[in-house]
């Protein structure tokens, strides 16, 4: 019992040094661990697979770089599928640094298009504060609320607007976010007070509050949750990236943390059973 | 040139990363370091993203080409002003009328928006004929959510004593909670986890290029 008694004393630094390994090696070694396709991930392929040729969609990028490890590989996806069924994308920002994690997944996602242009295939209108506010003020007025582009060029010169004066020629809306302002918002007035397809990619720990949307109503059309949904999404598109490889280190550090739950709970319940002789 | 200020914000990058994990081992003078710098430079960050990607944009700029038609911009900056009366305790009195504008208007929207987001279709969505689902797998799924939300609800009824069959109902609600909460509890781990992959990805991509990055 004794013995039993020390696996609840064991060093919580040693839990992260096999963590740390447990993360690094699958990076440095690939395994391949087979990935499933969820329902709500295919939800949102689904809807970008059916879209017409040539429609506008907008992706929204509500994220910074403390998510970007979760987010960005949905993002660069996510464009790959949408320039690959040749939509033409608006991306706009309700995160000041979404401009920036937006620059970079379109730089990444154009060394596979490189006939694109920018202004008629592809913009990025950038950042507005403001959150629901900006949202409810695209939806009616889609043109003053981003006169220019994040360039400060203006949207009159950017053939990819033309005609775009609220949501009515917009396809769908994806955002990607970390928190809020974010999906959430997307949902309350570009979906349920416009009637908008929205769909979403979000980190991990919001999934669970952001799940109840994706419902029969569709209030939201499918969500990406986290670095797996990432994965799920470029297993679907056939392009294995970033999340396709994080997922190795993901599950090792997940066994690792599942088998230190049953050691702690097998000494947990031998102190417990010690105790209850001891006092008997 | 660019190749070399590269490397060295990798270099700073890669120590930053190491003492704000050294944490992990103990609280030490390099993990002070790391965590003030980031706090220095967010509110840098910040302060100068405010001025010239909100502020310019929005305020000065359409007032100082074309005041006559960006009138209605001087209320929003007026109460701006006034907000910054907090840092004179005189007048900090002042900076109420602002806040107070902002909670009621922020208040005023969404509690639409909740209402019909949040409670009404929601709810409505709860609302629903668990037998007439495609499969058996899918009744059963609805009627744990029926029972579920049903028994979630009674929980965080406090104006009955939980005893009986209400007390009973209220337990099962609260088996309910703790399965979500674990559920959430995976999702924080998995979010955790993949920060962490992207940390490595750093150190061992970027810096020291043993994979690619």
């Amino acid at each position: 019992m004794k013995t039993l008694n020390i696996l609840t004393k064991i060093d919580r630094r040693i839990i992260f040094l096999l963590i740390f390994f447990g993360v690094a090696v699958p990076l440095l070694v690939t395994i391949n661990f087979k990935l499933g396709v969820t329902k709500n991930v295919r939800k949102v392929y689904n809807m970008v697979e059916e879209t017409q040729e040539n429609s506008k969609v907008v992706i929204s990028y509500d994220y910074g770089p403390s998510t970007k490890p979760e987010i960005q590989p949905m993002a660069i996806a996510l464009l790959n599928h949408a320039f690959r069924k040749k939509l033409r994308v608006i991306c706009v920002a309700l995160w000041p640094m979404g401009v920036q994690m937006c620059n970079e997944a379109l730089e990444t996602t154009l060394q596979h298009f490189p006939d694109l242009k920018y202004g008629k295939d592809y913009v990025n209108l950038g950042y507005k504060t403001g959150g629901q506010v900006t949202i409810n003020h695209m939806a009616k007025n889609f043109r003053s609320t981003f006169p220019t582009d994040e360039g400060g060029t203006p949207i009159d010169e950017l053939p990819i607007l033309n005609g775009i004066n609220n949501f009515n020629k917009i396809a769908f809306i994806i955002g990607l976010s970390a928190g809020d302002p974010g999906i959430k918002q997307w949902v309350q007035v570009a979906h349920d007070s416009y009637g908008k397809p929205v769909a979403g990619g979000s980190t991990a720990v919001q999934v669970p509050f952001l799940l109840p949307y994706v419902n029969k109503q569709q209030q939201l059309t499918g969500l990406i949750g986290g670095l797996k949904g990432a994965a799920e999404y470029e297993k679907l598109i056939n392009l294995p990236g970033f999340a396709t490889k994080g997922m190795d280190a993901q599950s090792i550090a997940h066994l690792i943390i599942i088998l230190f739950i049953i050691i702690g709970n097998i000494g947990y319940f031998a102190s417990k059973k010690q105790k209850g002789k001891i006092k008997s | 040139m660019t190749y070399i200020i590269e490397r060295i914000g990798i270099w700073i990058g890669a120590f930053l990363t190491f003492a704000i994990l050294s944490f992990l081992y103990k609280d030490n003078p390099f993990y002070k370091i790391a965590e003030q710098i980031f706090i220095g430079i967010s509110a840098g960050y910040w302060f100068i993203y405010t001025i010239y990607n909100i502020l310019i944009p929005n305020l000065f700029t359409p007032v100082l080409t074309d005041l006559s038609a960006n009138r209605l911009l001087l209320i929003p900056a007026f109460l701006g002003f006034l907000m910054l009366c907090r840092l004179i305790p005189k007048i900090d009195w002042v900076s109420r009328y602002p806040i107070s504008f902002v909670m009621g208007t922020t208040a005023g929207m969404s509690l639409i928006l909740f209402l019909r987001s949040d409670i009404i279709k929601q709810t409505s969505e709860t609302m629903m004929n668990p037998f007439s689902a495609p499969d058996l797998a899918a009744t059963i799924g609805q009627l744990i959510l029926i029972i579920g939300t049903i028994t979630g609800i009674i929980y965080f009824f406090f104006s009955k004593k939980h005893e009986g069959a209400f007390g009973t109902t209220a337990k099962v609600g609260i088996y309910f909670l703790m399965i979500s909460f674990g559920a959430a509890f995976g999702y924080t781990i998995m979010a955790r986890i993949s920060l962490l992959i992207g940390r490595l990805n750093f150190l061992l991509g970027n810096w020291l290029g043993i994979i690619k990055p």
